[in-house]
């Protein structure tokens, strides 16, 4: 991926996707998500939401931040990857967001 | 403020339904003698009206979907609509009596992803809850659905309604369900019948009884906090609203009609006639339930209780007036603090301006039992 122009970062990419453990609703912008399994309670700001709308399990991680992050909020690249790593991170270990390193699709099928 | 509150007051502010409980048959196979419901079936929804009701509500920005009845397992659709509930990504809460839940229900519901069961328990002895529920047996076998259930590691909670009848066996009923492993909860609330009959507010606990659910620790945590006197209310309370019903929440029946709140029964619409959302934003009986603050209260703007008082709005409208007083609340908030509401003390100024004596010929009566009207369990 690139970070800033004529620099390669090497980074595994990430493909992420929404759990089917959860509820979920949009309210005036932001995402709000309880975990079925343990009825943890989240809210995602305007951000956050984006990138949770986009998890399709398809699209790169890195492609959604450019996308639908650095393209829609005033935010520098470098600082929405770190981010939206971190975020990734964290709903992962709540078990609401799937992480893989390659296309969801493929994951399951390779299973 | 919690996580919930805030989106609670988001949710108040842009006018968005975030919960709806949704009774989607009033069919039971038990008969409780407590109940309000009609149980013969007038034309439910069929399947592809409930979940046409489903996909609006998703789209209405409902999160909070409980799906109620009568017994939610006599519809034999009930999995089907539970799967397009949560297709919808609903958070979704059922309430029943788990007398035909066995290990294959149980393990739908937890494959399914819901996220609480209510169960009904009226006590831990087979023949008090059995004589209420008129089902022999039945106690039985909510009890082995709660095993099942909480075998596939799903969130149970007992509901114990509390009536005169079973009130003595509260601490047996708590006692079970933390050998279950389940919450508890309780409520002392006896609602008169759908069809205006209120006979069965006889059954509520007296008020004695009440205080003593008040004043336990048990169940309320800390007596003297959740006992003491109300504050004097400021203008905050006075502008605020007085309950959740038709603001962010409100009540759909089996055959469509939308009702601020299961407990209010004031038609607001049908949603076999009109969309959900029309419904929500234009109907004027919400509008008007939406337009009445504390200070619009006819008795209880000037109780002491106003701003702590669970006052419902469905209850008063079932007394007369959605803004009048709901005597029950009167009487909760008078057992928990000692401190009489205003409605108390207007209707005992009310009865020494009546004359002493009244005398009425037998014959023209209406009943026989002059001691089980709904009031008598009331000091008021």
């Amino acid at each position: 991926m690139l970070d800033t122009p004529g620099r390669q970062i090497e980074m595994a990419e990430k493909y992420i996707s929404r759990s089917s453990e959860i509820a979920s609703r949009l309210l005036g912008g932001e995402v709000m998500i309880m975990s079925t399994a343990d009825s943890t309670f989240f809210t995602l700001n305007e951000v956050a939401s984006a990138i949770w709308q986009a998890a399709d399990g398809c699209t790169p991680l890195s492609e959604i931040v450019a996308d639908k992050i650095c393209r829609e909020f005033d935010v520098d690249r470098e600082q929405a990857q770190r981010g939206a790593e971190r975020f990734v991170d964290e709903l992962s270990q709540h078990g609401i967001l799937l992480v893989s390193d390659q296309p969801l699709w493929l994951a399951v099928e390779s299973q | 403020m919690s996580l919930l509150a805030e989106m609670n007051q988001k949710a108040l502010k842009l006018g968005v339904p975030l919960s709806v409980h949704f009774d989607i048959t009033y069919r039971c196979n038990e008969r409780c003698v407590h109940c309000y419901l009609d149980h013969d079936d007038h034309g439910e929804m069929t399947t592809a009206e409930i979940t046409d009701v489903l996909a609006q509500l998703a789209d209405a920005g409902v999160f909070f979907l409980s799906l109620s009845g009568g017994e939610v397992l006599m519809r034999r659709d009930f999995f089907e609509i539970v799967e397009r509930a949560r297709q919808l990504l609903f958070n979704v809460k059922v309430k029943t009596n788990g007398v035909m839940i066995h290990e294959k229900e149980a393990a739908r519901l937890r494959q399914l992803g819901v996220e609480q069961i209510q169960i009904s328990v009226y006590s831990h002895r087979p023949e008090v809850h059995d004589a209420i529920t008129k089902l022999p047996g039945s106690l039985k076998r909510t009890i082995r659905a709660i095993r099942f259930l909480k075998s596939q590691g799903l969130k149970v909670t007992i509901a114990n309604v509390l009536m005169a009848g079973n009130f003595a066996d509260q601490p047996g009923v708590i006692a079970l369900a933390r050998d279950l492993g389940v919450a508890y909860t309780l409520d002392p609330t006896i609602t008169p019948k759908m069809d205006g009959d209120r006979s069965i507010l006889a059954l509520r606990i007296p008020g004695s009884e009440l205080k003593q659910v008040f004043h336990n620790p048990e169940l309320v945590g800390d007596v003297e906090e959740f006992c003491a006197p109300p504050p004097a209310p400021g203008e905050d309370i006075m502008e605020g609203f007085p309950c959740s019903a038709g603001h962010t929440g409100c009540y759909i029946s089996p055959y469509g009609d939308v009702f601020p709140c299961v407990q209010f029964p004031l038609p607001s619409g049908n949603v076999r006639r009109q969309k959900f959302l029309d419904i929500w934003r234009h109907s004027s009986q919400l509008k008007e339930v939406r337009s009445i603050r504390a200070k619009d209260l006819t008795v209880c703007s000037g109780c002491a209780h106003v701003g702590t008082c669970t006052r419902c709005p469905g209850l008063a409208y079932m007394e007369g007036s959605m803004r009048g007083p709901s005597t029950a609340d009167c009487e909760k908030s008078f057992q928990r603090t000692g401190i009489p509401s205003a409605n108390m003390l207007r209707r005992t100024r009310a009865d020494f301006a009546a004359p002493l004596i009244q005398i009425q010929s037998f014959a023209s009566s209406t009943g026989n039992q002059p001691f089980s009207g709904e009031d008598s369990i009331l000091p008021c």
